[in-house]
């Protein structure tokens, strides 16, 4: 579903993308692993068109996506959530998820119909299966920060993905929040039959549910495969699982 | 159509401020028309301002250009009046387009100072035009409709059209491109990441907010019977400006009151002393500390405790 091959990206002098491959199938959980610096959310960003690749290609359903806009990519089927916290801290719970559904259906640009009314069973149903629903009436900005996480990926949800990139979609949880939120993308990956790439340092969650696993290293790809062969890699091992 | 807990008291300030010029005297009926206007102006600000959270500098050039469209076509061409009158508002969006179209390609300050060149550059052209716009002499005694005669019935239309332009505003800050907008400010970069292309969406806004202000100039015209370059001028612009925050640029209604403080200081405290811009000053300074989100915000955190501090949260 989604081929990225030999990417480069450069900030002047500093390569933080240099010769990254990756392959998502369809239906497939795949993680990126690597430390902090190796240019997993860089990577992210050239993929949904948020930075620009210098070189390489990225091909999503058979098409290089790499020259468009984020948000005609949006509109290809790949919606994302951040590492930082990225919402509409102003905006109530409900209409930050209501902005992305009213997007994802063209809607965005009605001016005379009042909003309330539309696109709000959509709406509910996204906030009713991450457990915000009951959260839904206030502002954005005014959420814990776990629910703020939360909120990112329904944000996300709002334009149908088919292909669900998550930036450490735990980062700064309690560690009850993450196996929670763990669960609950396993959950919306059958639910609503998601391809997802995610990144994440807990490696235990990683190898608890990807079914492939890509590792970075200063902005390379060391290897991708199915977690029990990257497991018997003796880079991966060294740097990771502390297996001498 | 619109549903809301405003709908009454608004119908009845209406009805009060459409009975007021039979009591009140003429001066005083002129000052009202002048908050009106003024109004409206700041309302179309706040559209692309408080709403849109783009750094529109300078406004004023498109509230002028709509004065001078309709000052000289009625006095200059012999075609129907309210050719004039329409004239105005759609040459302000075409110029508001052409700007905007040029700014909304560069982010936040570096917008904010395109706009004012260009805004000056056609201050200069206004200014410097002497056999079309007058130049600094402005055009005088532009001939009104029969209808808008007398300054009471200029009042009513002023009044009218403002209350229709504030309910087509409400309708479209509620509308499906509303929240995108207000989406906009709060998180431009998310936005793209949710399949809305931003700069569309801006210049959007910027031509509909350009388009009231041109009608704001066109109901200037209605009360003065003249134009003169101060109305393109960057100080305008400025003062527009201050009105919205001044009231609360987060509120729907805040421009308003931001408009009616600004009119009533400059004309009462006026009387006294040139310096009226002295007291303006130590009240930005004091509302600046005391009320950050303005006289209206303040009031609406005063009685809806759940909205506190939404501009200290959007600084995140």
């Amino acid at each position: 579903m989604l081929q990225v091959e030999a990417v480069n990206k450069s900030f002047e002098d500093f390569m933080a993308v240099s010769g990254a491959n990756l392959t998502v199938g369809k239906g497939e959980i795949v993680a990126v692993i690597g430390p902090n610096g190796a240019g997993k959310t860089t990577l992210f960003n050239l993929i949904t068109g948020a930075l620009k690749r210098d070189r390489g290609k990225i091909i999503f359903k058979g098409e290089d996506i790499s020259e468009l806009p984020p948000y005609e990519i949006c509109k290809k089927g790949i919606s994302r959530s951040y590492q930082i916290v990225n919402i509409f801290p102003r905006l109530t719970v409900f209409k930050n998820v209501q902005v992305a559904v009213l997007s994802q259906q063209r809607k965005s640009r009605k001016l005379f119909q009042p909003a309330k009314n539309m696109v709000v069973s959509e709406t509910k149903d996204i906030l009713e299966s991450v457990g915000l629903l009951d959260k839904a009436h206030g502002v954005a900005g005014a959420l814990s920060h776990g629910d703020q996480k939360i909120l990112e990926i329904a944000i996300a949800l709002g334009n149908e993905p088919e292909l669900l990139i998550l930036d450490e979609p735990t980062a700064g949880m309690s560690p009850e929040e993450t196996s929670a939120t763990m669960e609950l993308i396993k959950r919306l990956a059958q639910m609503r039959g998601l391809t997802i790439l995610f990144c994440e340092h807990d490696m235990d969650i990683v190898f608890s549910i990807a079914e492939s696993i890509m590792v970075m290293h200063q902005g390379r790809t060391l290897i991708q495969g199915r977690p029990e062969d990257v497991r018997k890699n003796s880079f991966v091992q060294e740097a990771y699982l502390g297996i001498e | 159509m619109i549903r809301s807990k405003w709908v009454g008291p608004s119908i009845i300030i209406f009805l009060v401020l459409l009975s007021l010029p039979s009591f009140i005297p003429r001066f005083y009926t002129y000052i009202l028309a002048l908050i009106c206007v003024t109004s409206l102006l700041a309302m179309s600000l706040n559209l692309v301002v408080g709403h849109g959270g783009l750094f529109q500098f300078h406004h004023g050039v498109f509230y002028g250009v709509g004065a001078y469209t309709v000052a000289l076509m009625l006095k200059k061409t012999s075609l129907p009046m309210w050719a004039g009158f329409i004239a105005g508002p759609i040459v302000a969006a075409m110029i508001g387009l052409i700007i905007g179209w040029l700014c909304v390609r560069l982010s936040r300050l570096y917008f904010g100072m395109l706009q004012i060149s260009l805004g000056s550059l056609i201050w200069v052209i206004v200014f410097r035009w002497y056999s079309f716009t007058g130049g600094d002499d402005g055009i005088f005694g532009v001939p009104m409709p029969s209808l808008l005669s007398s300054l009471k019935n200029s009042y009513y239309f002023i009044l009218i059209i403002l209350a229709i332009c504030l309910i087509l505003m409400y309708m479209i800050l509620k509308s499906p491109f509303g929240s995108t907008l207000q989406a906009i400010r709060d998180n431009p970069q998310r936005c793209e990441a949710i399949g809305i292309n931003v700069r569309r969406h801006q210049l959007i806004a910027i031509v509909i907010a350009t388009f009231f202000a041109g009608i704001a100039g066109v109901l200037f015209v209605a009360l003065e019977r003249s134009v003169f370059t101060d109305l393109l001028f960057w100080t305008l612009s400025l003062e527009i400006f201050i009105m919205c925050l001044l009231g609360g640029w987060f509120t729907f209604a805040g421009p308003i009151l931001g408009a009616a403080i600004m009119v009533a200081l400059r004309t009462f405290v006026g009387i006294f002393t040139e310096y009226w811009t002295l007291i303006l000053g130590i009240m930005l300074i004091l509302i600046i500390f005391f009320l950050p989100e303005g006289v209206m915000g303040f009031f609406q955190k005063l009685f809806k405790p759940g909205t506190k501090d939404a501009a200290e949260r959007g600084k995140g």
